[in-house]
């Protein structure tokens, strides 16, 4: 069973854990990069661990369940078990810490979440020793989870829950890799918050639950019964939060006791008021808020393990009110301010994501748990929503240079320059972000699915690109569609050709197609079934998390659950949001362009040939697909040939999927065209593709060109992307490759910001650019067919990277190395 | 570097180039160092200097000509059967043209499968050039960019030139000429009129030397850049920087007080050192013995130029 190849959502190699934040120069920076020497010690703590697993979250909850498992209704049983961990768990309290809190008994230890996947011994020795992203764990505690935890969970996890009940023709197709499936190996998630936890504390959650309970009507309310239960077990989970921030109070109360140095013992006085006073009442100062956030985001990830984490949405304008107002008063420098946020940074970096199980396990992974955070933006009255806050992030963001979070600025037209310039700088440090997002066209896409204006204007992205009503909605990424493999299996009229089996329906010999129309039906025909399989499938996934794996804490902070008295997975949420994430736009879009043109127009080649090319992976026809490759309009090229294809392929996606309902109430399915990492996996299930790319190479990423397809520049790539009505989406994603040389100076810095102001007002989504390092220039000179598009820009003078000889190259790359830094 | 944005054309170019057709040999889009803003750069082919340095060898001549290169050829032979005139063979180490049967007729660029043979050099109309052009306009309108018309030396094609800027002007676009200004000054002042900006190269000072490295005397350089500056027109400075050539104190010394008197607004000077980036092009023109191999000036020279300008209160800067 193959799944997520989940990776950073740039497409920059994965690094290795020490050296994530690689960007460090320990002659330059001592202790390495922050702004003092305590922000310095946290950061070089968190880069420097490596990952580990613990196995103190499963004993407690199987131990729970052994115990209560039958003695109550689910909710409460769950709400039960989270408040039982909080009570028990290891808690940490480090050095140096202003911002407190971890979700495993010490910064990068990761537990387990077995009632949702169950690791075996064997996932946990390849865990252990895999060359990338290892999480160790020692053999005493795999012996432990084999003995305790391991026979309990057989056969009761979600993961089998859902495997026991998938129709053969949704397993044919999972396993030809035509699409994913999130909720096998996580719970939905991609949830961020609004600003409501800033105004009320856990005590006035509990107070609201309190009414509604009372009102109940079980005369007359069929829902009665379920309603109290869900309320109780949200009222146990704001318990549970409260429980575990009075721990790390009376910690700190302890550890000042022993400590000598004054300084030290103030903040530890300071970390215990704070605690105590957060989350059980709304803050009152910068420094509350921060650690109210932080105690909301680790209550969701050890409730659960939802995908994407927890992120706060658009946490500088949520903090921005209690800086001004304390900088005001006198009782915050910004120094203190930036030192927080520091804080706050490095803590969400000690979060790795769980580990997957199963293949995955081996196949993939990243630490990367995608909180994304929002700087910029408008306000929820449409205003601009930049302060001096966001200033201080990006600062942070410059100066610190670590995978986690991930970060995002939102330029809408009435985003000061400034803000953009400030961003742009950051872009060309090259760590691949902040990513950058649009909302004068996000918000429109929100409004388009049916939110309210003010609540579309509250939202943003999370996770990667995904669009969302920020504390208002549950909108689940259900799994990537593989599109280039539903072309391939149509051109196979039916079967996947990789593996001979059965993959999809008959939809005709292509042989007998008389013209490109008869493809494209067939296509289409092949699409609507691919995609229905899917959406039945992920229906029976949500009705199973919202019987066995309810989240009454999640609940809490997501309008409208507390008031309807459902949980997240059960309707509670506003808004219903199921989306499919459709990969491949470029691979399909050129295939499509290459047996248009050659086959239908030009007769360069009959499609026989071209079908026996792709099935010997072009070996023994390099002419045909040197031809292909060098003389066939592909997508980015502002060539309307081309594009006009990808309009076309895009609209039908949007045709086959958007406005299908979900079964929730008022729930709807929509696509985004996000592909995180997934098109390297899609890649290795697809054979090779009529536009020239060999079997097994990645498909095309999100909505980009095709590697390498793109030989005009970024404003043509740009004008590309632009026929794509992106309203139509929750999310396109745009990466473009830059050289450094092309960010050198003040100005060329202020062109990118002209860039990215350009794609904007043409109505783009999303765009982020990797700055290549110099391990993308080397892969460049070993395989140049897919690199094309790195440009090499000179006064007076124009050359792409390719074009140069060996020496010329080599010459970038070391100039490439100096300029990282 | 080949002109991406079209396809060569299905009829090969006929004799004596008919009126309002000129020869590009690329049009760069998202140019960031030629004028302000993002611009688009036309390149026409043909220039009447001989620099030594050239890293645009493809636009010196200005017929069209033939580009090979060999590491993208897989010997498929196709060219072989496409040319009329049996002009090509096929070897082990890749194809051979020979020039006194090649007509430069395009059949073998326009079949050639990897694109290892090329034609630099395509005949195109004023309304073929603008309406790419018209495809950047956001990009201009947002960053304050416009079109650059570079070569080659654009100014050897004036009527075509013009009917472009023309063209452009009414558009709205902004233009700007990157010119070596070794043509009579009659043309300059008409193209002048049309141009809201030139990059204008200055080489060296000495008219020996000068002639030495570029084929031709200065003199008429110099007073057009004088002429042009006295009309009141907008001008930045660009000077190639080559170690041992040019960037000796005596020259800066020179071009800087030459700058400094010039008429009208303070010039800016845009140092560009010199880059063996071209090296390839000229493998690929089938030419390599034209390529001399220079050197960029050393850190302690590029900064002892800059010192020198500010001593004439010139603001110099490295890059376009």
């Amino acid at each position: 069973m193959m799944f997520e190849n989940i990776n950073t959502h740039t497409s920059a190699p994965e690094r290795p854990a020490r050296a994530e934040g690689n960007f460090d120069h320990p002659g330059k920076f001592g202790a390495g990069p922050g702004m003092n020497d305590r922000i310095q010690k946290l950061r070089r703590l968190s880069v420097e661990t490596l990952p580990s697993l613990s196995v103190e979250r499963a004993l407690h909850e199987t131990a729970f369940y052994k115990e209560h498992y039958g003695t109550c209704s689910i909710p409460v049983l769950r709400a039960l078990n989270f408040l039982d961990h909080c009570k028990k768990k290891t808690i940490y309290l480090g050095d140096g810490e202003l911002i407190v809190g971890e979700r495993g008994p010490a910064p990068k230890v990761v537990p387990t979440f077995p009632e949702l996947t169950c690791h075996s011994v064997e996932d946990f020795q390849v865990l252990n020793t895999r060359e990338m992203q290892r999480y160790t764990i020692s053999q005493e505690d795999i012996d432990l989870y084999a003995q305790e935890v391991i026979p309990y969970w057989k056969g009761k996890t979600q993961r089998e829950r859902i495997f026991s009940h998938v129709p053969p023709e949704w397993t044919a197709a999972y396993e030809a890799g035509l699409f994913t499936e999130f909720m096998e190996q996580r719970a939905p998630g991609h949830t961020a918050l609004d600003g409501k936890i800033y105004r009320k504390g856990m005590l006035d959650f509990k107070s609201e639950i309190a009414s509604n309970l009372a009102a109940l009507d079980f005369l007359n309310d069929p829902e009665a019964t379920d309603k109290s239960e869900q309320w109780k077990a949200m009222d146990i989970a704001c318990d549970a939060v409260i429980v575990f921030a009075e721990r790390h109070a009376a910690m700190a109360d302890e550890l000042a006791v022993g400590e000598p140095d004054p300084k030290r013992v103030a903040e530890l006085k300071k970390i215990a008021e704070v605690c105590r006073w957060v989350p059980a009442h709304a803050p009152r100062n910068f420094w509350e808020a921060i650690q109210m956030y932080w105690f909301v985001h680790l209550g969701t990830i050890t409730e659960l393990n939802g995908w994407d984490a927890m992120n706060p949405g658009h946490f500088d304008q949520h903090l921005a009110p209690f800086y001004e107002k304390e900088l005001a008063a006198g009782t915050l420098t910004r120094d203190e301010a930036k030192e927080l946020i520091s804080c706050f940074w490095i803590k969400v970096n000690n979060h790795p994501a769980p580990p997957k199980v199963g293949i995955t396990a081996r196949e993939s992974g990243t630490y990367n748990d995608f909180t994304n955070i929002n700087l910029g933006g408008l306000k929820a009255d449409g205003s601009d929503g930049t302060s001096e806050v966001s200033y201080i992030m990006l600062e942070v963001i410059g100066e610190l240079h670590i995978l986690q979070p991930g970060n995002s600025v939102h330029i809408s037209a009435k985003t000061p320059d400034k803000f953009l310039h400030a961003a742009t700088k950051v872009i060309r440090q090259g760590h691949g972000y902040p990513s950058v997002f649009n909302p004068d066209i996000y918000i429109p896409e929100m409004l388009r699915q049916g939110k309210s204006l003010q609540d579309a204007c509250e939202g943003g992205c999370s996770g990667c690109i995904e669009v969302g009503a920020f504390g208002k909605e549950a909108y689940l990424l259900t799994g990537y569609l593989n599109v280039p493999k539903i072309l391939e299996i149509t051109l196979n009229n039916g079967v996947d050709p990789v593996t001979g089996k059965v993959a999809g329906i008959e939809t005709g010999d292509p042989l007998t197609f008389t013209g490109f129309e008869a493809l494209y039906e067939a296509f289409l025909r092949q699409l609507h079934f691919v995609v229905d399989q899917k959406m039945r499938v992920s229906n029976y996934i949500d009705r199973m998390f919202a019987k066995y794996a309810p989240a009454p804490f999640l609940s809490v902070v997501i309008d409208d659950c507390i008031a309807r008295g459902k949980d997240y997975y059960d309707g509670g949420p506003r808004y219903n949001t199921s989306y499919i994430q459709c990969c491949g736009l470029g691979t399909v879009t050129d295939s499509f362009s290459a047996i248009k043109k050659h086959v239908f127009e030009d007769r360069t080649f009959s499609i026989d040939r071209i079908l026996k090319a792709v099935q010997n992976n072009f070996q023994g026809d390099e002419l045909l697909r040197q031809t292909i490759m060098n003389r066939t309009p592909f997508f980015g090229n502002d060539d309307p040939y081309a594009d006009d294809l990808a309009v076309r392929v895009y609209n039908d996606l949007v045709a086959v999927i958007d406005g299908k309902p979900n079964i929730k109430p008022g729930g709807k399915y929509h696509l985004n065209m996000l592909s995180t990492t997934c098109h390297v996996y899609f890649g290795k299930m697809t054979g090779a593709t009529p536009n020239g790319r060999l079997a097994g190479k990645s498909i095309s990423d999100g909505t980009s060109p095709s590697h390498g397809a793109d030989t005009h520049g970024p404003s043509s790539v740009i004008k590309s992307l632009a026929r794509l009505d992106h309203v139509k989406s929750g999310g396109t994603l745009l990466n473009q490759r830059f050289l450094p040389g092309l960010m050198r100076k003040e100005e060329d810095i202020k062109k990118l910001g002209h860039l990215i102001r350009s794609y904007f007002t043409l109505g783009g989504h999303h765009i982020q650019f990797n700055i290549v390092d110099t391990a993308t220039l080397l892969a460049a000179q070993a395989c140049p067919e897919d690199y094309k598009d790195l440009l090499v820009r000179m006064a007076g003078y124009s050359d792409y990277f390719n074009d140069m000889n060996a020496d010329l190259q080599q010459e970038v790359i070391e100039r490439t190395e100096n300029d990282a830094f | 570097m080949m002109p991406s944005e079209v396809e060569p054309p299905r009829e090969p170019p006929r004799q004596g180039p008919p009126p309002r057709q000129g020869l590009v040999f690329d049009i760069k889009r998202y140019a960031i160092n030629d004028g302000p803003g993002i611009r688009a750069v036309v390149f026409l082919k043909g220039c009447n200097l001989q620099c030594a340095w050239c890293h645009n060898p493809e636009g010196i001549s200005a017929s069209p000509e033939k580009m090979y290169t060999p590491a993208k050829c897989i010997k498929c032979g196709t060219c072989v059967n496409a040319c009329p005139e049996q002009a090509i063979t096929l070897q082990s180490d890749g194809i051979h043209t020979n020039a006194d049967l090649c007509t430069i007729c395009c059949k073998c660029a326009e079949v050639c499968p990897t694109k290892a043979i090329e034609m630099s050099g395509i005949l195109m109309s004023v309304p073929e050039i603008m309406e790419i052009l018209e495809k950047e306009r956001v990009f201009f309108d947002q960053s304050g960019g416009g079109v650059t018309f570079s070569g080659g030396e654009p100014l050897i094609h004036p009527a075509f030139l013009l009917e472009l800027l023309i063209a452009c002007g009414q558009k709205g676009f902004h233009r700007a000429v990157d010119t070596a200004g070794n043509v009579s000054t009659e043309t300059l002042m008409e193209v002048a009129r049309h141009t809201d900006l030139f990059l204008y190269d200055l080489k060296m000072m000495d008219s020996g030397l000068h002639e030495k490295r570029t084929g031709v005397r200065n003199e008429k350089i110099l007073s057009n850049l004088n002429v042009l500056a006295d009309s009141g027109a907008h001008i930045i400075i660009r000077i190639p920087l080559i170690a041992e050539v040019n960037d000796f104190k005596e020259n800066i010394r020179q071009s800087a007080e030459f700058i400094s008197n010039l008429a009208g607004e303070k010039k800016e000077v845009h140092l560009l050192p010199y880059h063996q980036i071209a090296q390839n092009k000229y493998f690929k023109l089938g030419r390599p013995d034209d390529f001399t191999l220079l050197s960029a000036p050393d850190e302690e020279n590029l900064a002892s130029a800059i010192k020198i300008f500010k001593e004439y209160g010139i603001n110099a800067t490295v890059g376009g």
